[in-house]
C-alpha cells in the first residue's frame, strides 16, 4: 500500500488516497478476501462474537422453554426490551439504504467506499431487529399468522393494526436491501472469481457472480437494475421508520400519540445509522489499512450528517416537551414531567447528554478530524439512541391514565442476554462478511481513480471498470 | 482462463431461476391443499367404533328421532352420547342374542360405558353450544350432513374455522324454520334467498364473528 499518511484539511480531502492505479485498488481490496493468511485479530474477533451468538442461543432457548415470563415485561409495561431493541436495530439499519440509494441518486460519489459495508450492516441489523418482535409474539412458531395467506381459519390479519404494517415495512425493507446489496456485489464477485486461486472458491464466487463477464451489455443492464433498485429503496428509507413510529403514534398513550413521531423517528434512525457506520468504519480502516479508501473526507461527511440529523432529533425532543405543555392535557403534561423528573428521569437526562450535548462537539472541525474523538462520539450516540427508545417505551407506559395501574419496569438478566446476544450475532455476521466478501466496492472505487491524477481521466462512468472483468490487463 | 463450469450450468441456472417462482408457489399451493384435504381434516372418513352402529338403519330405517339418543341437544352445549341403558331399552327385547351387540350387553352387565370414538370433536379452545344453534334454526344436517344416509358415521365437514365462519358470516344461506331442524330431508318452501333473510330478522340471528364468540 502506497501512503497511509493522514490528509490535511478534511473538507478538501480527496475521497481516495493519492498514488492509486486501477490495479492497486483491486489488489488492495480483493487481497483482504483472497489472502490465505487470516489475521489473528479476525479469529479473536470472530471468537468473541461467537460467544455472543452462544449467549443469544441460550437466551432464546431459555425463553422458549419457560415463556415470556423470564423477561421483565408485565402490566403496565408490556413492551420492554424487545421493542426498544427492535427499534434500535432497525434504526441502525437505516444508514445502509440512505447511503446506497439516496446518496447514489444525488451523485454523492464519496459514498462509494462506505456503501458496501453500510449495506451489509443494514442487512445484519435488520436480522437482529427481526429476532425481537418474532420472540415477543410469544409463540414464534406461529409467527406466520402475521402474513396474509389463504388459511383454514378464514381470517386475514388485522390490517388496521400498525404492528401488521410493521411486518410489511420491515420485510420489504429487508428484501430490497438484500437485493440491492447483492446486485451491487455482482461485478466484484466476478473479480474475485477471476482472482481466486483454488477451484472451490472460483466456483463459489463464480456461481454467485451469475455469469458476469463485464460485457458492455452487462454493464448497461447492471446500471439499469441498480438505478431501479435505488429508486425502490429511496422511499423505504422514509417509510420503514415512519411505520415503526406508527406502532407508537397510532396508540392513545401520552407520549406516543404525537404527530411529530414519524419525522423524528426517521431522523433518529439516520442519526443512529451513521453513528454505527462510523463506529465500524474507524476500526476497520485502521485494521485493514484502508485509510486511502475511507478517508478523512468520509469521516468528516458522516460526522456532519450525524450533527444535522442529531439536531432534527433534538428538535423532536423540544417539540415533545412544548406540545405536552401546549396541549393543555393533564396526562400529556404529567407524562413529560414524569419523563424528566420521575423514577426514570436519569434515562431522560442521559439521553439529552448523549444525543443533544455531546454531538455539538462536531461543530468543531478539529473534533471532526480527531479519529479517537469521532469514535467516542459515535459510541455515545449509539448509546443515546438506545436510551431514546427506552425513554419512549418505558416512561410512557409505566404511568399512563390510571394511577392505580402504575408500575415499574425492570429488565431481567434474560432481557440483557438477548440484547447482548444480538450484538454478538451482528458482529459475527460482520466478521464473516469482511473476510469472505469485498467490504468496499472494487469497481466503483476504480471509477474514482482518475481523481487521484495517476491515470488519464476517463469519460464514461464505468469505462475504467469495464476494461476487464478484473482489471488484470492493466496490472503493471 | 480455464472454464470453471460445465456448459450445462447455463441451462441449469436459467431453469432454477425461472422455475424457482413456480416451485415456491407450487409448494405453498400443495401445503394449503394438504391442509384442507380429508387426510388432515378427517372429513368423509368413516371412524371405527367398538360396535358397528348404523345411523342409517336407526334413523332412516326405523324412524328414531335424533333426540331419542342425543337427549341434551336442545338444552345444553353438548348433544350427549347415549348411555348403554338407552341402547338396551330396545336391545333387551330385540336382537338379544346377536353377536354384533355383545359389547353393548357386556357394558350393560358390567355397568360400564361403551368407549365410542368421537366423530365430531372440536378443540377445547373453541366454544360451541348445540342448543343455541337449534333454537336459531340451524338443522342437524347443516353441520353433520345426512346422518340418516350414513351406515357408519363420518365427519361431513372439515370443522375448520373457515367452515364455521362461512355460516356465521352468511347465516341467511343456511337457516331454516326451527320446527324443521331435525328434518333430514328438509326442502325450503320458498326460495332460500327470500326465506333466509326473513328468518334471520325473525329469530334475531346475530351471526357473531367476533373472536370471543367462540374463543371465550
Amino acid at each position: 500500500m502506497s501512503s497511509a499518511k493522514p490528509t490535511g484539511a478534511a473538507s478538501g480531502a480527496p475521497v481516495i488516497g493519492p498514488g492509486h492505479s486501477l490495479a492497486s485498488v483491486t489488489d488492495q481490496i480483493s487481497k483482504i478476501v483472497l489472502s490465505r493468511q487470516t489475521p489473528t485479530g479476525w479469529f479473536i474477533g470472530l471468537g468473541v462474537a461467537m460467544l455472543g451468538v452462544g449467549v443469544l442461543i441460550t437466551a432464546i432457548g431459555w425463553l422458549l422453554w419457560w415463556g415470556l415470563g423470564v423477561w421483565g415485561i408485565n402490566q403496565p409495561v408490556g413492551w420492554g426490551f424487545a421493542i426498544i431493541n427492535f427499534v434500535w436495530w432497525i434504526g441502525i439499519g437505516h444508514a445502509g439504504t440512505l447511503i446506497s440509494a439516496i446518496l447514489l441518486l444525488l451523485k454523492q460519489e464519496w459514498r462509494t467506499s462506505i456503501n458496501r459495508f453500510a449495506e451489509a450492516m443494514t442487512l445484519f441489523a435488520v436480522m437482529c431487529a427481526g429476532v425481537f418482535p418474532l420472540l415477543h409474539v410469544g409463540r414464534p412458531w406461529l409467527a406466520y399468522w402475521l402474513l396474509p395467506y389463504p388459511n383454514t381459519m378464514g381470517m386475514w390479519p388485522q390490517f388496521r393494526s400498525p404492528l401488521l404494517w410493521d411486518v410489511f415495512a420491515v420485510s420489504t425493507y429487508a428484501t430490497v436491501s438484500a437485493l440491492f446489496w447483492y446486485v451491487g456485489l455482482i461485478p466484484d464477485l466476478a473479480t474475485l472469481r477471476d482472482r481466486a486461486k483454488s477451484l472451490v472458491w472460483k466456483r463459489i464466487y463464480g456461481a454467485l457472480a451469475l455469469g458476469w463477464r463485464g460485457a458492455a451489455r452487462h454493464w448497461e443492464r447492471y446500471e439499469t437494475a441498480y438505478g431501479l433498485l435505488a429508486g425502490l429503496a429511496t422511499p423505504l428509507v422514509v417509510s420503514v421508520h415512519t411505520v415503526v413510529s406508527f406502532d407508537f403514534a397510532v396508540s392513545v398513550i401520552p407520549g406516543w400519540h404525537a404527530t411529530i413521531m414519524p419525522p423524528y423517528f426517521v431522523a433518529g434512525a439516520i442519526f443512529s445509522g451513521f453513528a454505527m457506520v462510523l463506529t465500524l468504519a474507524i476500526p476497520i480502516r485502521r485494521i485493514f489499512g484502508l485509510e486511502d479508501f475511507i478517508t478523512m473526507k468520509h469521516l468528516d461527511n458522516m460526522a456532519k450528517v450525524i450533527l444535522a440529523t442529531g439536531m432534527i432529533v433534538c428538535y423532536g425532543y423540544a417539540m415533545e416537551a412544548f406540545f405536552a405543555w401546549y396541549s393543555g392535557s393533564p396526562y400529556e403534561r404529567y407524562m413529560i414531567v414524569n419523563r424528566m423528573l420521575g423514577p426514570y428521569g436519569w434515562s431522560y437526562w442521559a439521553l439529552i447528554t448523549c444525543n443533544l450535548l455531546v454531538p455539538q462537539l462536531l461543530w468543531s472541525s478539529a473534533v471532526r478530524r480527531n479519529i479517537a474523538a469521532l469514535f467516542a462520539i459515535a459510541i455515545v450516540v449509539n448509546v443515546g439512541m438506545w436510551l431514546e427508545r427506552f425513554v419512549i417505551v418505558v416512561t410512557s407506559l409505566h404511568r399512563d391514565y390510571l394511577p392505580s395501574s402504575w408500575g415499574m419496569y425492570y429488565p431481567t438478566v434474560w432481557d440483557w442476554a438477548l440484547y447482548i446476544g444480538t450484538i454478538g450475532l451482528f458482529f459475527f455476521l460482520l466478521f464473516l462478511f469482511i473476510r469472505f466478501l469485498p467490504m468496499i466496492s472494487i469497481f466503483e472505487m476504480r471509477t474514482l481513480v482518475p481523481a487521484t491524477g495517476e491515470e488519464p481521466p476517463k469519460k464514461g462512468l464505468h469505462i475504467a471498470a469495464s476494461a476487464g472483468p478484473s482489471g488484470e490487463a492493466r496490472r503493471p | 482462463m480455464a472454464q470453471i463450469f460445465h456448459p450445462s450450468t447455463n441451462t441449469l441456472s436459467k431453469v432454477s431461476i425461472f422455475g424457482g417462482v413456480f416451485f415456491v408457489f407450487g409448494a405453498l399451493w400443495l401445503a394449503s391443499e394438504i391442509n384442507r384435504s380429508s387426510y388432515v381434516t378427517q372429513a368423509g372418513v368413516v371412524r371405527a367404533q367398538p360396535v358397528a352402529f348404523g345411523h342409517k338403519h336407526h334413523v332412516a330405517g326405523l324412524g328414531i328421532d335424533c333426540r331419542y339418543c342425543h337427549t341434551s341437544v336442545e338444552e345444553a352445549a353438548f348433544a350427549g352420547i347415549p348411555s348403554t341403558k338407552t341402547c338396551m331399552t330396545c336391545h333387551s327385547q330385540i336382537w338379544t342374542e346377536a353377536p354384533m351387540l355383545e359389547p353393548v350387553r357386556a357394558a350393560f352387565r358390567e355397568d360400564a360405558s361403551i368407549p365410542w370414538t368421537r366423530v365430531h370433536d372440536l378443540p377445547d379452545f373453541a366454544y360451541f353450544d348445540h342448543s343455541i344453534h337449534l333454537a336459531k334454526g340451524i338443522g342437524c344436517q347443516s353441520c353433520h350432513g345426512q346422518v340418516d344416509q350414513m351406515p357408519l358415521a363420518w365427519r361431513e365437514h372439515s370443522l375448520n374455522m373457515e367452515w364455521c365462519l362461512s355460516c356465521h358470516r352468511e347465516p341467511e344461506k343456511h337457516v331454516r324454520p326451527p320446527s324443521e331442524v331435525f328434518n333430514m330431508n328438509y326442502v325450503p318452501e320458498r326460495p332460500q334467498s327470500e326465506l333466509g333473510p326473513e328468518l334471520v330478522r325473525q329469530l334475531h340471528i346475530q351471526g357473531r364473528t367476533n373472536c370471543s364468540a367462540c374463543h371465550r
